[in-house]
């Protein structure tokens, strides 16, 4: 660092990504850095104070789950509560039954939605015609782009009681059968919906490890005669497996998140046993009946379990020897 | 990047043919055949539904009749839909809510992150790490939907447009997103500006952004793509006001009502039940929402692996 700055003498007044080391940005007083950055400082305070209000604030109006919050007196004047509205948040059937449907959701999504990304990308690596590539490209980013309402509406001209499937079905006189409705099957549907909604776009990361890995790997193991299927488990899976833990440790770390809108979305046509989620859960229980405090401390338990599981997936993910979510 | 530039080399039709390695084994009939089939029936299964959407959206009710519902096959055309829908006032107005939310969010939410990302991208400036922190953290805590809801409506953002666009204008990613083009732009291009007599101000407007136009494109989709998409904040926020809603929210009506009434679109086409509304109308509403999308779509598409590699991998 030291020689950095010898062989770089004063290069003008002000310090860039080239000549400012950190000795000599200590050198410098406080108030010469500012006057230096303070349009750089300045230019980040429009967001900085957007966070503070709409991200910072909220977490200190966590307060109000260890309240009985009335939006009458505010949060300065509510009573107490201590952990009565935890206590009574785990003997709520309702509370359970939304964390039972949570943990179902996510492992029924990473069972059935997290491999397919991965194969429609080694699929479409094969895939030689750039502009057959390029197509399938296009057409499977699309859904990424429409809102859940499109999504679902989508989803029932299709498979809906009035929808495709079913006018065929009943043209045909086979019975019909009510996907949309069905409280049973609607694991299924929330994936499939977000199989046919994200599923697509998930694979642009894999395409991208995939480019990357080095073709002289292949050549050199396909002249020493291994086959297609060896070279993918050789060379190409071991490729990938970096960015498959980054994103089984954000599917991990995100477990209790399963989707918010499409549940809201579908709650009355399926019914709340089936439907309520922990984040819809603050939502209907918090919101709704304005028992703020009662959701608000849903929401704090949502958020601390999350907390621990994003970093114990980052944990996992280096003892695997791979990066995580961030180094170290 | 590599990608697109094979394709532009490739340009020559004689040199466009498909260019296997000598190394490699020609493919099996049935890998082909398999490959084929897979491909086919994952584009089916997004073109199919956009396409009967659109098609029954320019279908007279003959022609739904005979269907007996969505229609599959083009059978009696007509743009009645569309004439009743943009004289429907309810659909009108929230067409033009949904545009203005998406440009007025859109433009903050660029200014803001574009800002954002510059004055935290020239390393060793004073602050920056923690700035940095500030914005990351968020990332990992939050405080939930309920503290959030009474942040804003504690300021008075009840029934308001700015809590449609103020509370979810900045995203974190976006911004490290921007900010690690910016970083990698490079150091002569600025250390010129500046020796030109530039300030940060001058530098990010006339050398940082003309020099990173793709990932900016990428960022503004993405949050134009958010605003006109949201609904959530409309269901919080402007619930009972239908003057205010946006198309989302209006859209959702039409499908919540077809979902609490199950089979009621299916004969009906607003003969047995008053307030569901025919069925190419509806449809109608759909395509509605889908313009936009389908309108910038093919004009971004090449830069999305720009946007989105530069946050997974990167980022």
């Amino acid at each position: 660092m030291a020689a950095t700055v010898a062989t770089k003498p004063g290069k003008g007044r002000r310090k860039t990504a080239e000549d400012g080391t950190r000795p000599v940005s200590a050198k410098l007083s406080w108030r010469i850095r500012l006057r230096r950055d303070k349009s750089l400082i300045l230019m980040t305070l429009p967001a900085v104070v957007l966070l503070l209000v709409f991200n910072y604030a909220p977490l200190f109006g966590l307060v109000t789950a260890f309240q009985y919050y009335d939006p009458l007196v505010g949060v300065w004047h509510s009573s107490w509560a201590g952990l009565d509205q935890f206590r009574m948040l785990f003997q709520d059937p309702l509370f359970w039954g939304a964390l039972r449907n949570t943990l179902f959701l996510s492992l029924v999504q990473l069972v059935l939605f997290f491999p397919i990304p991965v194969v429609l990308a080694l699929l479409l690596n094969t895939v030689m015609n750039e502009r057959l590539r390029n197509f399938v490209q296009s057409v499977v980013y699309l859904p990424h782009f429409f809102s859940w309402v499109l999504t679902v509406t989508i989803f029932q001209q299709m498979l809906g009681g009035a929808g495709v499937l079913n006018q065929f079905l009943r043209q045909h006189n086979v019975g019909t059968w009510d996907f949309m409705t069905n409280p049973h099957t609607f694991a299924l549907l929330i994936t499939s919906q977000a199989v046919w909604k994200e599923a697509g776009w998930g694979i642009i990361v894999f395409l991208a490890a995939l480019a990357a890995i080095d073709n002289n790997l292949y050549e050199a193991s396909a002249v020493d005669g291994a086959g297609r299927w060896r070279r993918m488990w050789h060379i190409t899976l071991p490729g990938l497996r970096g960015v498959i833990v980054l994103m089984l440790v954000l599917r991990l770390g995100n477990a209790l998140t399963v989707g918010f809108e499409q549940f809201l979305i579908q709650r009355n046509a399926v019914g709340h046993s089936a439907a309520d989620v922990l984040d819809t859960f603050s939502f209907y229980y918090g919101i709704a009946t304005n028992n703020y405090s009662y959701g608000a401390a849903a929401g704090l338990f949502k958020s601390v379990i999350s907390l621990l599981l994003i970093l114990g997936a980052n944990k996992l993910a280096h003892a695997f020897g791979e990066d995580g979510l961030y180094r170290k | 990047m590599s990608m697109a530039t094979t394709l532009r080399l490739r340009r020559n039709p004689a040199a466009a043919a498909p260019t296997r390695a000598p190394w490699e084994e020609p493919p099996t009939a049935i890998g082909q055949a398999g490959k084929g089939v897979v491909l086919t029936v994952v584009i089916a299964a997004v073109l199919v539904p956009l396409w009967v959407v659109v098609l029954t959206s320019l279908s007279t009710t003959g022609a739904i009749g005979r269907a007996g519902g969505l229609v599959i096959w083009p059978d009696g055309l007509t743009l009645d839909a569309y004439r009743q829908m943009l004289t429907n006032d309810q659909v009108t107005r929230a067409l033009v809510v949904s545009l203005l939310v998406t440009l007025v969010g859109t433009l903050v939410s660029m200014v803001v992150s574009v800002l954002c990302a510059y004055g935290l991208s020239r390393s060793r400036s004073m602050g920056h790490r923690i700035i940095l922190m500030v914005l990351i953290l968020t990332m990992f805590v939050s405080g939930g939907l309920i503290p959030t809801y009474l942040v804003v409506t504690g300021l008075g953002g009840y029934g308001q447009y700015w809590a449609l666009i103020l509370p979810s204008a900045v995203s974190v990613f976006n911004i490290l997103v921007l900010r690690s083009f910016y970083s990698s732009t490079s150091a002569e291009l600025i250390d010129a500006a500046k020796m030109d007599g530039a300030g940060d101000w001058r530098t990010l407007w006339s050398v940082v952004l003309p020099t990173s136009k793709a990932v900016t494109a990428v960022i503004t989709l993405f949050y134009a793509v958010g605003y006109w998409n949201s609904f959530f904040n409309v269901m919080l926020y402007m619930p009972v006001d239908s003057s205010k809603w946006p198309l989302q929210y209006v859209l959702l009506e039409y499908v919540q009502q077809g979902m609490n009434m199950p089979g009621s679109v299916n004969n009906g086409f607003g003969t047995g039940h008053a307030q569901t509304a025919p069925l190419s109308l509806q449809m109608a509403v759909v395509v509605l929402t889908l313009v936009p999308i389908l309108m910038v779509y093919p004009f971004m598409q090449k830069h999305f692996r720009t946007g989105v590699l530069t946050g997974a991998v990167k980022g």
